[in-house]
């Protein structure tokens, strides 16, 4: 079992982390126009701050023998009712350490970025204080020492997201966005607060203390039942299928939300869920499996999607659901794969965070154009960004050494412990990623030079390449870094557990093959897109090109599934209330007081009516009779 | 037993206020509003007061007991006390009442064609807080009932005088309807009295009834009695239809007391008559009501969906959120009813701060309350959206926010008791979602709509109105304790008063250990 410490040293002040910047935000939101000047730079203040908090407990953490890593910090007893207690307390261990700071560290370096890339807009105190506030809530979500406190968190970065996706709400597509990110994201809620409410029933306790000290005491469908729940939650927040359709249109939102949330943490919360709640997975095969099906299904979606796509973000967008889908496949291994999928989340939260902000600095350039059609031979005016988003893209497609190799082949390998279909499949999607990710980069930094007329690109101000160049190191040296000097196997496996299991494949035979497929894919991008000019308007493609520029159909299966039939239904009950309910009363009104002449009016079809609504009304009450009869 | 009559001078002070802001000269109106916040001010430092000196950990559920003989021929008298369901909207009251004159201090000068004069606006809110504060304060049956009817009357007033176009239908129709339940609850009151009389003396006495063990049969009858009487006031489905004309015809202020507290009424009816009073009739209905309820969250929720406009939508949201209030009251599990509790409170809230931001949105734009007349307003008024928003989100439970709390508790403590209903009832958070930010989606988004380029932002009255409602929703969703500490004892005295007991873990052990103190 394990040990919880209390709070002691740098520890006492976990929930600093959390407060810095969600004091920023809030003096940023409240504080009014008096707070232009100055805000912004506040609001990078609070979360170097949180960052610079965040180093010291890495090093107090270090110092301390493993078994003891766990810590917790009770601030007060938050809801509680007979029988139900919920504190409002943190948890900080090796899982969410490593959260802290790359919540921190990289959120530091988005705010530093956005100081220039936002400096022109009028509501850039509004845009810091979302960003503080986002990061104020993801760093509640991985410190929660509880599932009720984490759902806060989850919220409240899903409430970050909505506010910055919409953040240019004039633009009716971009509040549309924002809104259509928050409902789908309602939908893993349920799923999420269900989780919740099964633990309850059964555990009596919502803490993962308690949750995963008893869970070997529950019944395997109880945790099924739990583990498939939390999936649908994790499916939300990670744009996982089938609850992918709003990471596209998030693209809406500012350029660095896109790299912070919508690529680096907030989108990986679905990860961290599972992983963190290995002791439910661990026991629940069934949803285990769901998992590892649910990944692979967007590791292949995303991929063809990003190939298909002309918006540069929006291809990196497809991109980043296929890297969760390998992080979400990685979990759904088990204790093969935990630390892996974590491991690829951190690498993958600094190149692509790079690549992002990288796609900014051209976007910064190029009026603001996203249309890699338009783009072209921008490596001869934006030198630096283009060796950065270079580096980036060589850790992504998994080159050695940089840091997408290391992670990306470790999930691979672990895929090939479980099955050789998982692992084949997996090295297909790097095949793929090798294809999209070389003609992102031919189209928009190499070929001759598309630009529209008006556009005069040039390189981004300090303030911008700067932040661009750490996240490049970090791309090159964190894979090694993490598994050869932070030993992130052994740092994470007190918290994840860890197995291995005899491999079909030696793991040279797994490089290889993989590293050939990434080449081969890489390839075909680079002549499909180097040898010919790229046609300014897209040539009308394939039939699955096609489907991958509709984001597969996803939006429209929503459409025809969801949203029209619950209109439809929305319609229908107002004319009901209106017609039927209200009508009954007001003609029992008439009849009781007797407005014979009102009545009068009425009086054709009223009838009907009356009978119609009664049955109506009445078929619905027994319907809900049964219900509460069947459980 | 204390010796200063607490509950009496709460409930004297806004009436005196009332009768002196009546009683001021013509034209004075700036006094009378001066006069109308003090007072409602003096009763919510009152309340604080009070509330200070309520002790949650106490075996006394009721505090404050105030009883002196009134009718003693019919054992009637007046008897106050509260326990904390009672002191916790008590508290709603006072707080939203000075929100309210703060808020509507221009109302009825924007309202040209008012029937009634500046300071009878502000002496009938004032009025209306006396009766609202006596209906959660009363231990005598018959009391409640007074307390009950004579609310209308302010109410009625306030629709019917102030409102908008369609005010004269709108305040009749709200009137009759409650009338009519009022009819049951007087039938029923009348039959309990009988029935008490058997064993000796007949009461109104709530404590004595509410020890009564009446036979199950006579219970059934009388107990539709009352919950007729609450089921319209909350609104449960399909009672509900007089509230969305009333709110739509009201002014803002009248209508966030009439949702936000007078409905509430209804709840806490059920909560504080039924339940105790007729243990097996509760018990029997149950399944009934639960169903009514989870129909009627539903119904509210994709009506609201589907409206055209603001104050109707609200009216329908509200209506769904009852539903989720009555389900959590008739689980009969203890954290389903405080749940319930929190949420009343949490619904008062939020009402208040969406419905008084779009009162102050509509102000702006000649009281039109249809969506499609407006668009992009966040360019043209940010702070007005900030805030508009704010209610959106409380309005569906974002977490962090105190109705998340309530929301949550009644969720899972359905879901304790039946899996199905709390699982099916959680689907509610996603519809909620999609009205309330479609509402501002269609409203403050996009271009800014015609006419709404110069419509001026908030002004710092309005948003010192605003605030305290926003400061509460925020800091009871991150520290609920003040609620929780004194609804939770009162909620195990309705759970034993009906001998209903909580579901166990499947895992025995009691949960209690928050902390994560295994070794």
């Amino acid at each position: 079992m394990e040990q919880i410490m209390p709070a002691t040293g740098a520890f006492s002040l976990i929930w600093v982390l959390i407060a810095l910047p969600l004091a920023g935000a809030a003096v940023l939101l409240l504080g009014g126009r008096m707070t232009n000047k100055w805000g912004p730079y506040l609001g990078v203040l609070t979360v170097v701050g949180s960052a610079a908090l965040g180093v010291v407990m890495l090093l107090q953490m270090m110092g301390l023998p493993a078994e003891d890593r766990s810590i917790q910090q009770v601030a007060y007893r938050w809801v509680f009712a007979d029988g139900l207690s919920v504190d409002m307390a943190f948890r900080l261990d090796q899982l969410s350490m490593v959260f802290v700071l790359l919540i921190t560290i990289v959120g530091s370096l988005i705010h530093v970025y956005s100081l220039g890339y936002m400096e022109h807009d009028p509501d850039r105190r509004k845009f810091f204080g979302y960003l503080n506030l986002f990061v104020a809530a993801m760093l509640l979500l991985v410190l929660a020492n509880n599932y009720l406190l984490l759902y806060v968190g989850w919220e409240g970065v899903g409430l970050a997201s909505y506010l910055l996706i919409g953040f240019w709400q004039v633009k009716p597509s971009a509040a549309a966005a924002a809104k259509k990110a928050f409902i789908i994201n309602r939908v893993g809620d349920v799923g999420l607060g269900l989780a919740i409410m099964v633990m309850f029933v059964t555990f009596g306790s919502v803490t993962f203390a308690d949750v995963f000290g008893q869970a070997s005491a529950a019944s395997e469908g109880t945790l099924t039942a739990i583990g498939l729940l939390l999936l649908l939650a994790a499916c939300g927040k990670s744009a996982q299928f089938p609850l992918q359709a709003w990471l596209l249109d998030a693209m809406e939102g500012p350029t660095p939300v896109s790299a912070l949330i919508h690529a680096a943490t907030m989108v990986t919360a679905g990860v961290y869920l599972i992983v963190r709640s290995n002791a439910i997975f661990d026991r629940a095969v069934w949803a285990a499996t769901a998992v590892v099906v649910v990944g692979l299904i967007t590791v292949f979606m995303g991929a063809i999607i990003g190939s298909a796509k002309d918006d540069i973000k929006k291809s990196l967008a497809g991109s980043t659901m296929s890297q969760i889908g390998y992080m979400i496949t990685a979990a759904g291994l088990g204790p093969i794969g935990y630390v892996f999928a974590i491991f690829h989340l951190l690498t993958h939260g600094v190149f692509k965070a790079g690549l992002f902000l990288g796609a900014g600095s051209v976007m910064h350039g190029m009026n603001d154009g996203v249309n890699m059609r338009r783009y072209g031979a921008l490596r001869k005016v934006m030198v630096i960004t283009t060796i950065t988003f270079f580096i980036g893209y060589l850790a992504i497609i998994g080159i050695p050494p940089f840091a997408g190799f290391w992670s990306k082949d470790e999930i691979i390998h672990a895929a090939f412990e479980k099955g050789p279909v998982i692992g084949a499949l997996l090295i297909l999607g790097a095949g793929i990623t090798g294809f999209y990710m070389s003609r992102m980069v031919a189209m928009t930094f190499f070929g001759k030079a598309r630009w529209e007329d008006d556009v005069h690109p040039h390189e981004s101000k300090a303030v911008m390449t700067i932040p661009l160049i750490i996240l490049a190191i970090g791309s090159t040296v964190l894979g090694m870094a993490l598994l050869f000097w932070g030993h992130i196997e052994e740092w994470l496996e007190p918290v994840t557990g860890i197995a291995t299991a005899p491999s079909p494949l030696s793991t040279a035979a797994t490089i290889g093959i993989s590293l050939a497929f990434v080449i081969v894919g890489a390839s075909i991008g680079w002549i499909m897109y180097l040898r010919r000019e790229v046609p300014i308007t897209a040539p009308r493609g394939s039939l699955l090109t096609r489907a991958a520029r509709r984001d597969l159909y996803g939006d429209d299966v929503n459409e025809v599934l969801v949203v029209r039939p619950s209109y439809w239904l929305s319609r229908v009950l107002v004319w009901f209330d209106r017609a039927w309910v209200d009508g009954f009363v007001n003609g029992i009104a008439a009849f009781v007081g007797g407005f014979s002449g009102r009545l009068r009016r009425y009086q054709s079809g009223f009838a009907r009516s009356y009978a119609l609504s009664m049955v109506g009304g009445a078929v619905l009450v027994v319907l809900a009779l049964l219900l509460v009869r069947l459980s | 037993m204390n010796t200063v009559p607490w509950l009496t001078i709460l409930g004297a002070v806004p009436l005196v206020g009332s009768a002196v802001v009546a009683l001021l000269p013509k034209g004075r109106d700036l006094i009378a509003k001066q006069v109308a916040l003090v007072f409602s001010l003096a009763t919510l430092a009152l309340t604080i007061v009070v509330a200070l000196q309520f002790d949650g950990g106490s075996s006394q559920p009721f505090q404050f007991i105030e009883s002196v003989p009134w009718i003693p021929a019919f054992g009637i008298s007046y008897g106050l006390g509260v326990d904390g369901i009672g002191l916790v909207l008590i508290a709603l009251a006072a707080t939203l009442v000075p929100v309210v004159i703060l808020a509507g201090w221009r109302d009825v000068e924007d309202t040209p064609d008012a029937r009634g004069s500046v300071k009878g606006y502000f002496a009938l809110i004032l009025a209306l807080e006396t009766t609202m504060i006596g209906v959660f304060a009363a231990t005598d049956v018959f009391l409640f009932y007074v307390f009950f009817e004579v609310m209308l009357v302010p109410t009625y007033f306030l629709i019917g005088r102030y409102g908008g176009p369609q005010r004269s239908y709108a305040a009749v129709k709200f009137l009759l309807y409650s009338l009519l339940g009022g009819l049951f609850m007087l039938a029923a009151m009348i039959g309990l009295y009988v029935v008490s009389a058997q064993g000796g003396q007949g009461t109104f006495n709530w404590f004595d009834l509410a020890g009564m063990d009446i036979d199950p049969t006579t219970q059934k009858m009388l107990f539709l009695g009352f919950f007729f009487a609450f089921a319209i006031k909350a609104p449960l489905w399909p009672f509900h239809t007089w509230l969305p004309d009333a709110a739509g015809a009201a002014k803002p202020g009248t209508a966030v007391l009439l949702i936000g507290v007078l409905d509430k009424v209804g709840t806490f009816g059920m909560i504080r008559y039924c339940l105790p009073i007729f243990p097996a009739a509760s018990e029997f209905y149950a399944p009934v009501i639960i169903a009514l309820a989870l129909v009627g969250l539903f119904y509210g929720a994709f009506v609201a969906l589907g409206q055209g406009d603001m104050k109707r939508l609200f009216a329908y949201s509200s209506m769904s959120h009852f539903g989720l209030i009555v389900l959590g009251i008739f689980v009969f599990t203890t954290i389903g009813q405080s749940g319930s509790v929190v949420y009343m409170v949490a619904h008062g809230l939020s009402t208040a701060a969406l419905f008084l931001a779009a009162g102050f949105l509509m102000q702006r734009n000649r009281g039109s309350s249809l969506i499609a007349d407006y668009s992009g307003v966040n360019k043209a008024a940010p702070v007005l959206a900030g805030f508009f928003l704010f209610g959106a989100l409380a309005t569906l439970a974002l977490p962090g926010l105190v109705s998340f709390i309530g929301e949550f508790m009644v969720l899972l403590g359905s879901f304790q008791r039946f899996l199905w209903v709390g699982a099916i009832a959680t689907l509610g958070i996603v519809i909620t979602a999609a009205y309330a930010l479609r509402l501002y989606q269609r409203t403050m988004t996009g271009p800014v709509g015609p006419g709404l380029e110069g419509i001026g932002d908030l002004r710092g009255r309005e948003i010192t109105a605003l605030m305290p409602v926003v400061a509460l929703t925020i800091l009871l969703g991150l520290y609920p304790a003040p609620v929780l500490n004194v609804v939770n004892p009162a909620i195990d005295n309705v759970m034993s008063s009906i001998g209903a007991t909580d579901p166990a873990p499947v895992l025995g052990s009691t949960g209690t250990s928050s902390e994560g103190t295994e070794q």
